[in-house]
């Protein structure tokens, strides 16, 4: 079951194509990250499929119907995205921000039933922000700020949550913070997550299926451990590397050669010892 | 920590969340416009104690000074309110949408527009003895017309992937000038006998203020701030950004039309009545911010008291401190609004 799919998709900005006559499907249930290098498309590709952008030409199907057809309220009850990035204006506190994410639910004077209530609360709670909720936004930390607007995401109530490099900016701990919280919200609240990421390691580690992009296509798409290897990696991101199994999980890592401090041999070794 | 209440009525048909920080600056600050309601019925030529000035307007006082008070001081004092009222949440309105803090009714050459509009439509249709051939209840939209031209042109000028401060500053000021010059040009072409009254009025007055223009900017006012109060949540998730309000379901460019279109005419019928009290737009919904927040629903009502309470003092300033002169409110909002909108800009050098 696919919950979105694209239909010889056409992205360009002005004269410019972006991606040309695009054929992909996104699976239900399941963690998909968009990879690539920078300016291939990816972040262009996952803002089409959110109608952030409209296509030049083909049609995106959400649940099986034309995006372009369906009232814009209804998709933001199916699909939320997070774009890249995003800024909140001075003074808004975390629930302030996360109630908002019910906008394509509120009507006239019906601004915070029940229903919102309870939803906004699960909200904070699985992403960890309920003792943080009445803080100011500006006042926390990138990680936590990142969770506050996941939040926001999840407050949407949809099946699908799109998010645009949600890790970008951050540190390492709170890179894996914010993808373990996207991942277990994936095994346990069966959301369908589609991210732009840069790294492809941590890709590997928490992507069921890679879509990985190159000049205007889909390079390859595939689980990680059927399609990521060096000749992808070349492909895709023009980098020369050895990819070993993770030693924590398994799943592909990419090495990349390059320059370093040690000398070659002892490189080599080294790779030979854990593969 | 914050405490909120829910507010939930008709199986939540109607529902609200209500912040209690936000509700106590309520209170404050409308205690506070009372206060100097009650100061402002009691100041002038003839001085009345608030506690006097509230028992005038219960009825307990002598004839002479109930006519002093109810057919003199008050219209202009509610017009005062009005006004001020009008142009803080116009203000708001457009920071919001034009995302960008500077952006305010002066500053942008709107109420330029409004002004140019007011005094074309006295030029045209007034005869000889200074009296309107039409309706005054006309005067409103001759002003929110062109407000709204204004507004229209400064967003083509100006919009370029959102509006920079710069940009919009210097369009602004441009717009400004040239409206400026419009009004002068109306003022010199039309009847002489009007150009000392339109001085005075352009400055930002609300001298001539009677129970008459209460009654037109009552209702328009109450009418457009209901409409304003339902637009609330698209206010707010506008303020989020373009792709995030687009990604919850906002039909953005038709919600910014109409809230553009609102805050024009909150513009044009406040500048109708009082000409161009500058600043207060800009002011009020600032003050509001650092007090509250940028949540709109706390947002737009304290912005329309400190609006309110911005233009009752400067006019009851301006009408008292210096008798037998009567100095336009104008002056003194401009005389704070400025400095503090230069204050704004050397904070923003950087961003």
């Amino acid at each position: 079951m696919n919950v979105l799919e694209t239909k010889n998709l056409t992205l360009s900005y002005g004269e410019h194509i972006i991606l040309d006559q695009l054929n992909l499907t996104i699976p239900k249930g399941k963690i998909t990250v968009l990879i690539g290098s920078n300016g291939c498309g990816k972040s262009t590709l996952l803002r089409s499929m959110a109608r952030l952008l409209k296509p030049t030409s083909g049609s995106i199907l959400l649940d099986g119907e034309m995006m372009m057809k369906l009232p814009t309220k209804d998709i933001a009850k199916k699909l939320a995205i997070l774009p890249q990035g995003p800024v909140s204006p001075e003074g808004l506190t975390v629930l302030q921000l996360v109630k908002q994410g019910r906008y394509p639910y509120q009507k006239w004077l019906q601004q915070w039933s029940s229903k919102d209530e309870a939803i906004v609360h699960h909200a904070l709670q699985s992403t960890g922000m309920t003792e943080l909720s009445d803080r100011l936004v500006d006042s926390l930390s990138g990680g936590q700020r990142q969770r506050a607007w996941i939040a926001m995401t999840l407050a949407q109530d949809t099946d699908t949550i799109l998010l645009d490099e949600p890790t970008t900016y951050l540190d390492l701990t709170h890179q894996i913070e914010v993808l373990d919280l996207l991942f277990e919200l994936n095994e346990k609240e069966k959301r369908t997550v589609v991210m732009v990421l840069h790294d492809i390691n941590l890709a590997c580690r928490y992507a069921h299926n890679i879509v990985a992009v190159k000049e205007k296509a889909v390079y390859a798409h595939g689980k990680p451990e059927d399609i990521v290897d060096r000749e992808l990696v070349r492909g895709v991101f023009n980098l020369e590397c050895e990819v070993i199994p993770d030693p924590v999980f398994g799943t592909p890592m990419c090495v990349p050669y390059g320059k370093g401090r040690l000398m070659n041999g002892v490189k080599k070794d080294v790779i030979h010892i854990h593969s | 920590m914050r405490k909120y209440t829910s507010v939930r009525a008709f199986r939540d048909r109607i529902s609200f969340l209500l912040d209690r920080k936000a509700i106590t600056f309520h209170v404050i600050s409308l205690l506070l416009l009372g206060v100097i309601f009650l100061i402002s019925v009691g100041m002038g030529e003839q001085l009345f104690s608030p506690w006097k000035a509230l028992n005038i307007m219960l009825g307990n006082g002598s004839s002479f000074e109930s006519l002093i008070v109810q057919s003199f001081r008050m219209p202009r004092i509610l017009i005062s309110i009005l006004v001020g009222i009008s142009l803080a949440v116009a203000g708001a309105i457009l920071q919001a949408i034009l995302r960008n803090p500077l952006a305010s009714p002066d500053v942008t050459g709107i109420t330029g527009g409004a002004s140019v509009a007011v005094v074309l439509f006295l030029a045209i249709f007034s005869n000889e003895s200074n009296a309107l051939t039409v309706s005054i209840h006309w005067m409103p939209l001759a002003a929110f017309i062109g407000a709204t031209i204004v507004a229209i042109l400064l967003y083509l000028l100006a919009w370029k992937n959102g509006l920079s401060s710069f940009r919009l500053v210097l369009i602004g000021i441009g717009l400004w000038a040239l409206t400026k010059a419009l009004t002068n040009l109306f003022m010199i072409i039309g009847p002489i006998h009007q150009a000392a009254q339109a001085n005075v009025w352009i400055t930002g007055s609300v001298y001539g203020a009677n129970w008459n223009n209460v009654q037109i900017l009552a209702p328009l006012t109450l009418v457009l701030l209901i409409i304003v109060f339902i637009m609330t949540r698209h206010l707010n998730i506008q303020e989020l950004g373009e792709d995030i309000a687009l990604g919850v379901g906002a039909r953005i460019e038709r919600q910014r039309f109409g809230l553009l279109l609102l805050s024009t005419a909150l513009i044009g019928s406040s500048v109708a009545f009082a000409g161009g009290i500058g600043f207060v737009g800009l002011m009020a919904p600032h003050i509001a911010r650092k007090l509250v927040g940028s949540s709109f629903g706390n947002l737009l009502p304290l912005s329309a008291i400190i609006g309110a309470i911005l233009v009752l003092l400067a006019d009851t300033i301006g009408r008292t401190v210096f008798l037998p002169l009567e100095i336009p409110a104008g002056v003194f909002t401009a005389a704070i609004g400025a400095p503090y909108f230069i204050y704004l800009l050397y904070r923003q050098r950087n961003a």
